[in-house]
């Protein structure tokens, strides 16, 4: 190892991080929107796959890649919509909903995805933030995708709008206690529908960051686990909009460790390193659960932390 | 009311439903090959032919339900205390990966093969049952979500797999596919004589009606459906609640491991990527339609078996991607589970003093 090598290994981290938390950042402000309504939705997986493909597809027949990213919130806003929708019928565990939404976006992204895994699509164009530095190992990890941004300035949005708006307040109540809102004149289904259907655009879009910027391009391969990792993500930022951004970041740079490693010449243990954010996810997990802070952040109608 | 006391009519609706289900996602489907362009009359007929036609093709089609059985059995036996297990997956790739890396040192000690192979089986059965053993230890110590932590540790475990394969356990003769050092012939596991399908099906058939048993004709199994019912009201009975939890998950990884031994031992001959070839989420939606019934998933799994079998043929004969098994099965998937909210709907399947009332 050269002897700066150290700190070109921590800027790509840095870099990679701000890459790499991107999808996690835009799934966990779904997440957070659906289980604020007192519903989960483990099924964001399927949605992230599907709008990676749409996102794909839509930019290579358009030629615009902000197209596609429309796209693929509207194809995440259909599987969150059915999500929602089946969990609204009677009897329907919504977990195990989440399981079919998980292999049905998968499903259909693959079948409908096979052509466009040759073909390349215009792609999202960062925007140079690292002008003012010489390293080039900098200038590059500050290329950032305006999707970061976007994803930014949403949480900052939720987080404000949760605690300041009428819609905000509706969603927390039907969120915290179904008789409340029910005898306010809520319809809890209504707002669990739709705050479901939003949680699917956000990842629909987290999606098309994954083909469109990072790694950028199509592949069956591409969601690996981030919109299943994003649920535990909401448990850790305890469904805070605010605290997701800073989990994401802690999830981007886990995820960023292998390609970072190996950049720096050291390639053993890759699969290693890229089973970190998994390993990362579970001791969260192991970490909150339980615990009573999380417990009482937790909307209380919240079936995964009763 | 949910449930019915007759248990003729109680099986009846747990059959028709379900059926009634398959049959309108077949019709989602068909719509959409319609509107592709593609005849659905020629795509099921394929699947009939690639999965039924013939002596070979059926062969296919029970070697194929031979892993689909016990993955099934994976998710259905959590189930009845309650949990919702997806771990399948990691389970079979942990099992199948455990028989082909002990069987290393004893292939090349020349070992007999009735000494080895029951232990290649045993690590096998310890790898699953341990691996899906910790979701369900995390679960009753720790209080964490079965399901999540499940599916990661699929993820941790693929990992694993592909660090070993392609690393420390690496046969330097696989050049193309990673793989570990190939079992050898006297190793793997036949095939039941005149069936041409390998003993892992007659392992899945028994070890069904097994579970089948132990669920509805023990102690055990009811004191594990009492639990699923209302774990409140077993610890309130004093029942061993985080045993039963944790009994339950460790019987599922041990089937998803016997899944993976077969895999390795009797498919493959050696581990590498094709283990993970989605028999643990296909095993999932198996265990959903036969509505987490250990014998009614015998002849889902034979359905399975044969659309995975015809996938080849389809692709080949009508053009369509390998992903349209997958994306069959998210619309049965979904189906199926919307026909949940129709249980205890119907009169029909009332017992006759109960049906006159509104």
């Amino acid at each position: 190892m050269s002897p700066d090598a150290p700190a070109t290994l921590l800027i790509a981290v840095l870099g990679g991080a701000i890459r790499v938390s991107t999808p996690y950042l835009l799934v966990a402000l779904g997440e957070t929107l659906t289980e604020k309504s007192g519903r989960i939705n483990l099924g964001l997986e399927g949605a992230l796959a599907l709008g990676a493909m749409v996102a794909y597809a839509v930019s290579f027949h358009t030629g615009s890649p902000w197209v596609g990213v429309l796209a693929a919130g509207l194809a995440g806003t259909v599987l969150g919509a059915l999500h929602g929708v089946i969990c609204g019928l009677a009897r329907v565990n919504d977990i195990a909903a989440g399981i079919a939404m998980f292999i049905l976006g998968r499903g259909v992204a693959f079948f409908f995805g096979k052509p466009y895994i040759q073909p390349t699509a215009p792609r999202l164009s960062s925007i140079a933030l690292g002008g003012w530095s010489g390293n080039p190992a900098l200038r590059t990890a500050l290329e950032i995708n305006p999707l970061f941004l976007l994803g930014i300035a949403l949480a900052v949005l939720m987080w404000w709008g949760l605690a300041n708006t009428r819609a905000g307040l509706i969603l927390r109540i039907t969120g915290d206690s179904e008789p409340a809102a029910r005898a306010i004149g809520i319809h809890p289904g209504r707002v669990r529908t739709l705050a479901t259907s939003a949680g699917g655009l956000l990842a629909g879009v987290g999606g098309a960051f994954l083909s469109l910027s990072y790694p950028g391009s199509w592949n069956e391969g591409l969601s690996s686990g981030q919109g299943l990792m994003a649920v535990a993500l909401v448990i850790f930022a305890r469904w805070q909009p605010l605290r997701c951004i800073l989990a994401a970041l802690m999830f981007g740079a886990a995820g960023a460790l292998g390609p970072a490693l190996q950049s720096a010449g050291i390639s053993q243990g890759y699969y290693f390193y890229n089973a970190a954010p998994y390993i990362l996810t579970l001791l969260i997990m192991i970490a909150t659960a339980r615990s009573n802070t999380a417990a009482r952040d937790a909307p209380g109608e919240l079936a995964i932390v009763k | 009311m949910r449930g019915t006391s007759d248990p003729v009519l109680a099986a009846a609706e747990r059959t028709v439903i379900p059926l009634a289900a398959l049959l309108v996602s077949a019709l989602i489907f068909s719509a959409l090959l319609a509107l592709l362009g593609k005849s659905p009359g020629t795509f099921f007929a394929l699947v009939w032919t690639g999965g039924f036609g013939s002596g070979f093709s059926l062969q296919n089609t029970l070697q194929r339900s031979a892993p689909l059985i016990l993955t099934a059995l994976a998710c259905a036996i959590p189930a009845q205390v309650g949990l919702l297990m997806i771990g399948a997956e990691g389970a079979l790739v942990l099992g199948g990966l455990a028989a082909a890396a002990i069987a290393i040192p004893l292939v090349q000690a020349g070992a007999p093969p009735l000494l080895a192979m029951p232990l290649m089986l045993l690590a096998a059965l310890s790898a699953g049952a341990l691996w899906v053993g910790l979701a369900g230890w995390l679960r009753q110590a720790r209080g964490v979500n079965e399901t999540i932590s499940s599916l990661l540790l699929t993820y941790i475990a693929i990992a694993i797999l592909n660090f070993l394969v392609e690393g420390p356990l690496r046969d330097p003769g696989s050049a193309n596919k990673p793989s570990t050092m190939p079992i050898g012939k006297d190793y793997m596991v036949g095939s039941i004589p005149g069936a041409g399908v390998h003993w892992g099906l007659l392992a899945g058939v028994l070890i069904a009606i097994a579970l089948q048993i132990l669920r509805s004709r023990t102690v055990f199994g009811f004191a594990v459906r009492i639990t699923g019912g209302n774990p409140r009201a077993a610890l309130a009975q004093g029942l061993p609640v985080g045993r039963l939890m944790l009994a339950c998950s460790a019987i599922s990884g041990a089937c998803a491991g016997l899944a993976g031994y077969f895999e390795a031992a009797a498919i493959h001959g050696q581990a590498n990527a094709s283990l993970a070839a989605g028999y643990g989420y296909t095993g999932i939606l198996i265990a959903f339609i036969a509505r987490q019934s250990p014998l009614a998933i015998l002849p889902v799994a034979i359905l399975f078996g044969a659309i995975e079998a015809s996938g080849g043929l389809i692709q080949r004969r009508m053009d369509l991607p390998d992903a349209t098994a997958l994306m069959l099965q998210g619309i049965i998937f979904v189906v199926v589970l919307a026909s949940e909210t129709l249980h205890g709907r119907f009169a029909i399947f009332r017992p006759a003093a109960i049906a006159g009332r509104p």
